[in-house]
């Protein structure tokens, strides 16, 4: 690490940086990017998941290396292939409930006024209706399939980005440079496009990670409950006819186990590199490590332990 | 009191929205509402049932505004219709059942899950940079991306089914009857502990990150240094200076916690065939027994604005700032 840090980079720039220095956002990257290799190309090395290979709810073995499932599929199989659907829906919904998240947000904390007052109502009634019951209840109602479980995902979860980006939007709208810009004519949509949302992008990127982590695991629950299409090859599914077929009672752990571990690989690698991220880009977790290794040091340790203005636009 | 009254109007304002929701969404539903509603019943009911359900539901030949406002007149009676899973039981009679084993379950997991979060925050922000501070961490943000309900399947698997130590499912052995006696008491609590334990385990890392971060910025603040230049013993210091200001975030994010962990609790019924809820709002969607599934997102509703209340009461008492008169 080189000691006098003259500029920061921002946005997303600011990322690769965090993924090149921090050994969690390390980490959580390669994680993050072995699985979705795995999603794009995993399924031309396995077998075809739907196929009957074996007897049901054997254990692992040379031939099958995970066990095969109560239908008598292939384990290994069920769970690469299930890999595609759901990071796609669940990086999918990811997206949209920023975009949407941002969309609201943005227009409350800038505009302010009634508009806030309007939207921050929303915001906090969709905040405070209990997501799970709300998305099963219009899940039930609609055609099961991947894009009725994407639908009601970002409908019970795009509140939680709002009220992120509203305050940020109240926090920076203060700033001089919107002042500026608000005076030098430019229009709202401009001002808000080109000064606000680019100043906002590393917070995006958390969000949207953080959205992920949300996504995977709720399409996973939902799925899991039956609402999803129990034909198709996912992760929810793998689960709900691991409980179908009673892995549990028959004590076939080798059913739901590497599902289970995908899922969560994959929603820690997402928190590692938001974590190890927040490490390298908030000041305070800098000083606070830079005095960490100064006691651990002995004192000795020559660091930037005085706050240094670091400009930032 | 000002602060109190605000927060009740907003729930009155949030519970009238999840009533509106739960009115126009069979009114949504691809294609005529009431047929395709009806469609489903079709042979199951009979013609006296499905005029109660209809009844129940508003869905008559009446205008929109009409249905609507018979239905807010049903709701507010506490009568959510019949259920068709366990007819002639009214759906609220259903759902009174199964909210004493869902509130036992998720109140018992977010409480334990809140008090022993916050209390290992304050241990890991006191000894910051400790092993404490560096395995605990690690430790729960790994087991927090599990999902609830898998975990609760491992668990099972292997204290449950493997070991023996604890029942394989249900609220209580089906030899006994419900009951105030020590023996119903103790089985209910040992069919209870596994899944109040993994709802515990996977939600404990947020609280105690949460409670480690604001601690930190409280001990850095100028009263805490006062109160320890002034020779406070630490522990004083730490529990009555740093640990009751820090925990005012946590408290905030309690409410909406509380919401979670109902939707946790929810899914890992499911696993221990647990009856609350959760089990009955999925065996109505298995059956399509829509008024049962509606009057249990009601109900969940409410509960949850509830509890969402209580927290408030809390956060009033424990900052003097919301109790100023406001001008």
């Amino acid at each position: 690490m080189s000691g006098a840090v003259t500029a920061r980079a921002t946005g997303v720039a600011a990322w690769w940086e965090a993924i090149r220095r921090d050994r969690k956002a390390t980490l959580g990257f390669a994680l993050i990017a072995g699985f979705l290799l795995m999603g794009v190309v995993g399924s031309w090395f396995v077998g075809d998941p739907d196929a009957m290979v074996g007897v049901p709810l054997q254990p692992p073995s040379g031939a099958h290396w995970l066990g095969t499932t109560g239908q008598g599929q292939d384990v290994v199989a069920q769970t690469v292939v299930g890999t595609r659907v759901s990071l796609l829906i669940g990086f999918g919904v990811g997206l949209a409930v920023v975009t949407i998240g941002a969309l609201i947000g943005v227009t409350a904390g800038y505009f302010g006024g009634l508009v806030d007052s309007g939207l921050s109502l929303v915001i906090n009634i969709f905040l405070v209706l209990p997501g799970l019951p709300l998305a099963i209840v219009i899940a039930a109602y609609l055609p099961a399939g991947p894009s009725t479980v994407a639908f009601v995902l970002i409908v019970t979860g795009w509140a939680w980005n709002a009220r992120v980006l509203r305050a940020q939007t109240l926090m920076l709208r203060q700033r001089d440079f919107i002042a500026a810009a608000l005076v030098s004519g430019e229009s709202h949509l401009r001002i808000i496009t080109r000064e606000l949302l680019p100043n906002m992008t590393s917070l995006l990127v958390a969000q949207l990670i953080g959205s992920a982590i949300y996504a995977i695991g709720a399409q996973v629950g939902l799925e899991f409950l039956g609402l999803g299409d129990v034909s198709a090859v996912t992760w929810g599914t793998n689960l709900y006819w691991a409980t179908n077929d009673s892995a549990l009672l028959t004590g076939a752990w080798w059913t739901f186990v590497p599902t289970g571990l995908g899922v969560a690989l994959v929603g820690f690698g997402l928190v590692m590199l938001n974590s190890g991220f927040d490490e390298v880009t908030n000041p305070r977790l800098q000083q606070e490590r830079a005095w960490r290794a100064f006691l651990i040091g002995g004192g000795h340790a020559v660091t930037r332990s005085t706050p240094v203005v670091v400009p930032r636009d | 009191m000002r602060y109190l009254l605000r927060r009740l109007g907003f729930y009155a304002i949030a519970a009238w929205a999840a009533l509106t929701i739960n009115f126009f969404l069979p009114r949504l539903m691809p294609g005529d509402p009431a047929t395709a509603l009806f469609a489903r019943f079709k042979g199951r009911l009979s013609p006296e049932a499905m005029a109660g359900l209809r009844e129940a539901f508003g869905l008559t030949d009446a205008p929109l505004i009409t249905q609507y406002v018979t239905y807010l007149g049903h709701v507010l009676r506490g009568d959510f219709g019949t259920s068709v899973t366990y007819y002639p039981q009214p759906v609220s009679e259903v759902i009174v059942t199964g909210l004493l084993w869902t509130l036992l379950l998720a109140g018992t997991a977010v409480i334990l899950s809140f008090a022993i979060g916050s209390i290992l925050g304050v241990i890991v922000a006191w000894w910051r940079g400790g092993w404490a501070d560096t395995l605990l961490p690690a430790t729960f943000a790994f087991l927090g991306a599990f999902p609830y309900f898998w975990l609760a399947m491992v668990a099972l698997y292997v204290l449950g089914f493997r070991w023996g130590m604890f029942p394989l499912g249900h609220a209580y052995s089906d030899d006994l009857s419900p009951a105030w006696t020590w023996t119903f008491i103790v089985d209910v609590a040992r069919h209870a502990a596994l899944p109040i334990a993994t709802v515990v385990v996977a939600t404990l890392g947020g609280w105690m990150l949460g409670m480690r971060n604001a601690m930190i910025s409280v001990l850095g603040s100028d009263y805490v240094a006062l109160a320890r230049a002034k020779g406070l013993p630490p522990r004083r210091v730490v529990v009555r200076y740093a640990a009751r200001n820090a925990l005012l975030p946590n408290v905030t994010a309690f409410g909406m916690a509380i919401g979670f962990a109902l939707s946790g609790s929810l899914l890992t019924e499911i696993v221990f065939s647990y009856p609350g809820q959760g089990y009955l709002l999925v065996q109505a969607v298995r059956n399509q027994d829509y008024p049962l599934m509606q009057g249990i997102f009601l109900v969940f509703t409410l509960a949850v604005l509830g509890a969402n209340f209580l927290v408030d009461l809390v956060y009033f008492w424990l900052d003097p700032r919301t109790r100023e008169v406001g001008s």
